[in-house]
């Protein structure tokens, strides 16, 4: 009889117990799977608020580093288990596959609402990262499939206090590329180190060539060149490698670049051993980290042709997407939403000295982010051209641009072996 | 029970205790290498249910891809550095050890410390070490106080030492599971035959060559093997030492398989890239097997 009442004591206790859970239970969870540390903190503050405001609980998961974060989603998405908001690190190319794989959710019904309110919050080209246009090339149905988060620039910085010690006026950065190569010799007899960047990681050597490219021969045959309608022999594209070699020639190189990571990059930029660094507008946060007292300004990439103006990568910097499987999608909506209105995109552009992608958010920045900022008007992007270059391609361009730099190899070498690559890229898709 | 019951019940019994192990290795190592090969015959991207079965097309680029060959030379020639070199040293070292020396054990518990260091925080300080601009320099200031200021230079930067540097680094860190291997086969050795050989006139050259080195041989292969498979794997320390491939001087098989997974999205032909670096990994440590199973051969 005892052991009875026992047995039924725990079946009432637990009863009571899985009803209080239940209930608990009914408030929506929206799970976001991200890499940025530098925002954590600030995912979090935003997190507490909204579920105080909303009663949704929103749970910022952290995945770093970002290579790691790349892994874990493709691997999610293998095995649908994706969460119900997540980014992706990678090329359009990459962002096509998941959307083709029914992973994404197509938002543009919800961007279009209200007179298109949410879509017109946002700079034109942080949304054009997350859009697909008729009749792109990816075979995508058109519409926005990502919400950015914060839009970045990646241009030049210049350390002022030695641009004073050179003898240069800080106010006054090199324009053309002649002025900037003169810098070289003055940095060498400083015993200082002239630009710096993570070259040794290859894709911002790729985004400093195309920099250059679109400079020296323009939009059009950048993209004709990617379609292979021109050759990368052309004189353009030797002019375009021919920089690499000037600039290493002049001096107005760091050593060692070829093999730099940009966490080294950005070290030795803060703690003033370099007069240049070519990064992007997130360093502004790294540099306040590291030396809070650090005088710099942000420059275009000095321009190497007057025919066609400089061009700089950017548009959206972290953009999130959600989850076309997932029970929540409404909810995560409504949240990214509110996440993106103007007053959580100052609050995340305050605290973590990002550009925020509400182009309402953008006052009360720091000067030096304004600077970042005003490189917009220059910025594109590989991921809205609509055309993406064979990866091979991409590698040879990246490999040789490194050989120029080690003085392995001439800007006419490289050439000719990229084209053959370009070639080989072309017959096999032909063949396809 | 008869002889016959009693014998099946035996092997029954064998079976019973080798299954746990079977199923564990066959669904983590032999399903996922079939898979792996099945994939390699395939064009996937990764993301996409649907996979184009291209036959033995990725197999067949692999051998005309010149960046995937250069990566296999450079991941040879770290091995040659690794094998030759580094188990040297750590057989010189543990030989040291295994002798009455003052300190011995502190000795034993340094050189155990570098291996279990991570590649990424080994590449990281030697960086800072050898770097001229990022780090301290240490190599160069050496060099120069040593009168040898002509071979100063950025060793990571410039193709003809990149490789080598990055070589002796992944000796420098893998030398103490060699050095621990080679120690622990050393002390098997019956002490007796030394005290026998150093009584029949025996110097101390002779004993090791006519007593330790032939004892030693299955350690050293077993050493060798793994230092071959632990050797061509190397990855993380190339990236936090030169930040990838560096104009290809540094490329090694492993990288270039995360490359074609990552960067071109070519999941089929970087499976077809595993499988066949893996089966080259098999047939040189089937080679090296056979040295173990036919020690006599060798003379020394």
């Amino acid at each position: 009889m005892l052991f009875k009442n026992v047995l039924l004591g725990i079946f009432v206790i637990f009863s009571v117990l899985g009803c209080s859970g239940q209930k608990g239970d009914l408030k929506s969870t929206v799970t976001v799977w991200h890499w940025m540390t530098d925002r954590a903190a600030a995912f979090q503050e935003l997190a507490k608020q909204y579920e105080t405001l909303a009663g949704v609980k929103v749970n910022f998961e952290l995945y770093a580093p970002s290579d790691a974060y790349a892994q874990k989603i493709r691997a999610a998405a293998q095995g649908i288990n994706l969460p119900d908001v997540f980014g992706i690190l990678g090329e359009k190319r990459d962002f096509a596959l998941f959307i083709r794989a029914g992973h994404i959710l197509d938002l543009t019904p919800y961007m279009d609402a209200n007179s298109a309110t949410w879509k017109n919050s946002f700079f034109p080209k942080a949304l054009a990262v997350n859009e697909f246009t008729p009749n792109n090339s990816y075979g995508i149905i058109p519409g926005i499939y990502g919400v950015p988060i914060d839009i970045l620039t990646i241009q030049m910085v210049y350390n002022k206090k030695l641009f004073s010690h050179l003898g240069l006026n800080p106010d006054q950065p090199p324009k053309t590329l002649d002025e900037f190569l003169k810098i070289g010799p003055k940095i060498k007899a400083a015993g200082l180190q002239g630009l710096v960047s993570g070259w040794g990681e290859t894709w911002m050597i790729n985004c400093f060539a195309s920099n250059y490219a679109f400079n020296i021969m323009g939009k059009d045959k950048v993209l004709a060149t990617i379609r292979g309608e021109v050759s990368y022999t052309d004189p353009d594209w030797i002019k375009v490698f021919s920089v690499f070699k000037q600039l290493q020639d002049s001096g107005v190189l760091a050593q060692g670049l070829v093999t730099m990571i940009n966490k080294s990059a950005e070290q030795l930029f803060a703690n003033e051993k370099a007069v240049f660094a070519f990064n992007g507008s997130w360093c502004v946060n790294v540099y306040q980290g590291m030396n809070s007292k650090l005088e710099y300004g942000a420059m275009l990439p000095s321009q190497a042709s007057a025919k066609y103006p400089m061009s700089i990568w950017g548009g959206a910097g972290s953009s999130f997407m959600i989850n076309a499987r997932s029970k929540n999608k409404e909810e995560a909506v409504k949240f990214l939403i509110w996440l993106t209105a103007q007053d959580q995109q100052a609050y995340l552009a305050k605290t973590t000295n990002n550009l925020p992608a509400n182009k309402n958010s953008l006052s009360e920045i720091p000067e030096v982010l304004a600077q970042f900022s005003r490189g917009m008007d220059y910025a594109t992007h590989p991921n809205i051209w609509g055309i993406s270059e064979f990866s091979p391609v991409i590698e040879a361009l990246d490999r040789g641009i490194q050989s120029i730099l080690i003085g392995e190899k001439t800007p006419e070498q490289v050439a000719a072996e990229v084209q053959k690559i370009k070639e080989k890229e072309l017959a096999k898709r032909r063949v396809n | 029970m008869t002889l016959n019951q009693m014998k099946i019940k035996a092997t029954l019994e064998n079976y019973v205790f080798i299954f746990p192990a079977v199923i564990i290795f066959s669904v983590f190592y032999i399903i996922p290498f079939i898979w792996m090969f099945q994939l390699g015959l395939t064009d996937w991207d990764g993301i996409s249910f649907t996979r184009a079965f291209v036959g033995l097309h990725n197999f067949k680029e692999i051998l005309q891809d010149n960046n995937w060959w250069q990566s296999v030379r450079n991941a040879g020639y770290i091995t040659l550095i690794a094998l030759t070199f580094q188990n040297i040293l750590a057989f010189m070292l543990a030989w040291a050890c295994d002798r009455e020396i003052r300190m011995k054990n502190f000795y034993r518990v340094i050189f155990f410390i570098p291996p279990v260091l991570s590649a990424v925080v080994v590449g990281l300080v030697w960086r800072f070490i050898i770097n001229d601009v990022e780090g301290a320099n240490i190599i160069n200031r050496v060099l120069v106080q040593l009168g040898f200021s002509n071979l100063a230079h950025n060793w990571l930067s410039d193709p003809k030492t990149a490789l080598t540097t990055v070589a002796l680094v992944h000796c420098w860190q893998g030398f103490g599971w060699g050095f621990l291997i080679f120690l622990a086969g050393l002390q098997t050795i019956p002490r007796e035959l030394y005290e026998a050989a150093r009584i029949d006139g025996a110097d101390s050259w002779q004993a090791f060559k006519k007593i330790t080195l032939p004892l030693m041989v299955p350690v050293i292969v077993l050493v060798a093997i793994l230092t071959v498979l632990g050797t061509m794997n190397v990855f993380a320390l190339i990236i936090s030492l030169v930040g990838g491939e560096f104009a290809g001087h540094t490329s090694v098989p492993v990288l270039r398989i995360y490359y074609s997974m990552m960067r071109s999205s070519r999941f089929g032909y970087a499976c077809a890239q595993g499988v066949t670096f893996g089966m080259m990994l098999v047939v040189i440590s089937f080679i090296q097997y056979r040295f173990i199973r036919k020690p006599g051969k060798i003379k020394c």
